[in-house]
């Protein structure tokens, strides 16, 4: 029969048993500090990604809110644009919120002239389509696959609905999607009611509002999964 | 395969206008710079240079200071204008106190109200109560109490006040100092120690204690009032500012596009020398400077408010 061991200094180890993964916030504009704060709290390191050597050191990238005309600008203006577009294209993970929806969309409306996107999602995406900021708002949100286990294994199946608050700033709407889309969330009161929210494609996901603005890491939490499961 | 997820609970009445979406946009904002405009064809110049919003008014602050008289909202017709010329938000500004501008500009669906110093006061003692509106507002401050007391007021975004239509940042520089050092201040101070603090700062208690506990104001701060070049944006990012107001120094230097999109990058890579010296060649004129020493103390805007 064997004696277990005196209480030596055991340390849990679950948490250093996978190194964390590395993912970036695209950090040219916008609410960076935010998508930072919620990547640390999900068990991600986080860094800011201004520039391509700081690109090639992630695993994915967190594109902010913020204005997608000026991180348009920006990104070319700082060579970032091409090689953030070239990543997303060879299977990087990615997350956009807001801004981060319009700039992951293959297609965009009521876009200035010229406007280009990373693109990576199959769908349109309108601009500013709940209006101005007298027209943003908050409320709950019903979203699909939030709970899931491992957001890799559970990426074609239903997944488990799981309430959020979402935060719509001057937001985006996704207005048609392709059929390697899956829809995870849509408006379910109010003037936007039916209009789609947040999506997924593979290891690529968007959403109209900002989850970082609550204290709610849990969509963080789902693409830092992704990420991992991405390895 | 598109699936339609489950409804759930999630049938509650959307909320218009609460402090985390009037907050929530200003942080949108951040790295950015917005840039005063006066007729669309300024606001397409803004937006093509990467500008994050527009601050529409009908005089920039450097003509305000030249022309005399009372300075007021702008013509809602230009804001129309400016409006529909461009995708990015609107700001535009109304008289401290003066709420039926902000009325108006809110009827008119500008994104943001500056209730701002630049334009002629309409009330020597009341700001407006911005809690009753919609849309957000930002208003100056030269000091960590006035910056509270405005917040207090429903500000939902602070910027220095600096002392705007100079080209001049000297003021721009006190008030983000003084802004960041009475915070740091604040900070190590015992919670004992607060009640005092709130009684000397002429702000309530409660947003004395938080930003006690965070280091931080509660809304975002930007920075405006005076500044005229790349260097002068990047100098007030790491002086702490998380974005920029750039008022007549675009438009009334001598190359506004290419200035535009030079401040635009130096206060992204405000941290990048080598970025702003390669961004800073080339520009042209600036605007010419006025020294604040030589300006009467009525034509100091920053006093203006309390």
């Amino acid at each position: 029969m064997t004696v277990p061991e005196p209480a030596r200094a055991v340390v849990p180890e679950p948490a250093r048993a996978v190194s964390p993964v590395t993912v970036g916030v695209f950090a040219l504009q916008g609410d960076v500090r935010e998508h930072l704060a919620m990547l640390e709290a999900s068990g991600a390191r986080a860094v800011p990604v201004r520039r391509p050597a700081e690109l090639d050191a992630v695993e994915g990238l967190v594109i902010p809110g913020g204005e997608s005309t000026a991180m348009w600008k920006l990104a070319s203006a700082f060579d970032l644009f091409e090689p953030v577009r070239k990543r997303i294209a060879d299977g990087m993970p990615a997350y956009g919120s807001c801004a981060g929806m319009i700039m992951l969309a293959d297609r965009v409306l009521d876009a200035v002239p010229g406007q280009e996107t990373f693109g990576g999602i199959a769908m349109t995406v309108r601009r500013n389509a709940f209006g101005r900021q007298i027209d943003s708002f908050e409320g709950p949100i019903a979203f699909d696959g939030l709970d899931g286990e491992d957001g890799a294994e559970d990426a074609d199946s239903a997944g488990t609905a799981g309430t959020l608050h979402g935060v719509f700033i001057r937001a985006p709407w996704v207005e048609e999607v392709g059929p390697a889309v899956r829809v995870t969330a849509r408006v379910t009161a109010g003037p936007g009611t039916g209009r789609i929210v947040a999506v997924r494609q593979g290891a690529l996901m968007a959403t109209s509002f900002h989850p970082e603005l609550t204290r709610d890491p849990r969509v963080h939490g789902l693409f830092v999964r992704l990420v991992r499961a991405a390895r | 395969m598109s699936t339609t997820p489950t409804p759930g609970q999630s049938d509650a009445a959307p909320q218009l206008g609460t402090a985390r979406v009037k907050r929530g946009m200003a942080e949108m904002l951040k790295g950015g710079v917005i840039m005063d405009v006066v007729t669309p064809e300024q606001a397409k110049i803004a937006e093509d240079a990467g500008a994050v919003a527009v601050m529409a008014l009908e005089r920039v602050p450097a003509d305000i200071r030249k022309d005399g008289g009372v300075a007021r909202m702008s013509d809602p017709d230009m804001i129309d204008g400016i409006i529909d010329a461009v995708s990015i938000p609107v700001m535009a500004k109304a008289r401290i106190g003066h709420f039926v501008e902000a009325q108006v500009l809110q009827a008119l669906g500008v994104d943001y109200v500056d209730e701002s110093e630049v334009l002629t006061p309409a009330d020597e003692t009341h700001h407006i109560d911005k809690w009753a509106f919609t849309v957000p507002f930002v208003c100056g401050a030269t000091n960590l109490g006035e910056a509270l007391r405005r917040i207090a007021e429903g500000a939902a975004m602070i910027r220095s006040k600096g002392e705007a239509g100079t080209g001049n940042v000297v003021e721009a520089t006190r008030h983000m100092r003084q802004i960041r050092a009475d915070i740091r201040r604040l900070a190590t101070l015992d919670e004992s120690e607060l009640f005092l603090a709130a009684k000397n700062l002429q702000a309530p208690y409660e947003i004395v204690k938080e930003v006690a506990a965070t280091g931080k104001l509660p809304v975002v701060l930007f920075t405006a009032g005076g500044l005229a070049t790349p260097a002068d944006a990047a100098m007030m990012m790491q002086l702490g500012a998380e974005g920029v107001f750039v008022g007549s120094g675009i438009f009334k230097s001598g190359d506004p596009a290419k200035r535009a999109a030079a401040i635009v990058k130096a206060t992204t890579f405000h941290d990048d020398p080598d970025v702003i010296a390669k961004v800073s060649r080339g520009l042209g004129e600036p605007m010419v400077g006025i020294n604040i020493d030589t300006l009467p103390e009525s034509e100091r805007y920053a006093g203006r408010g309390w």
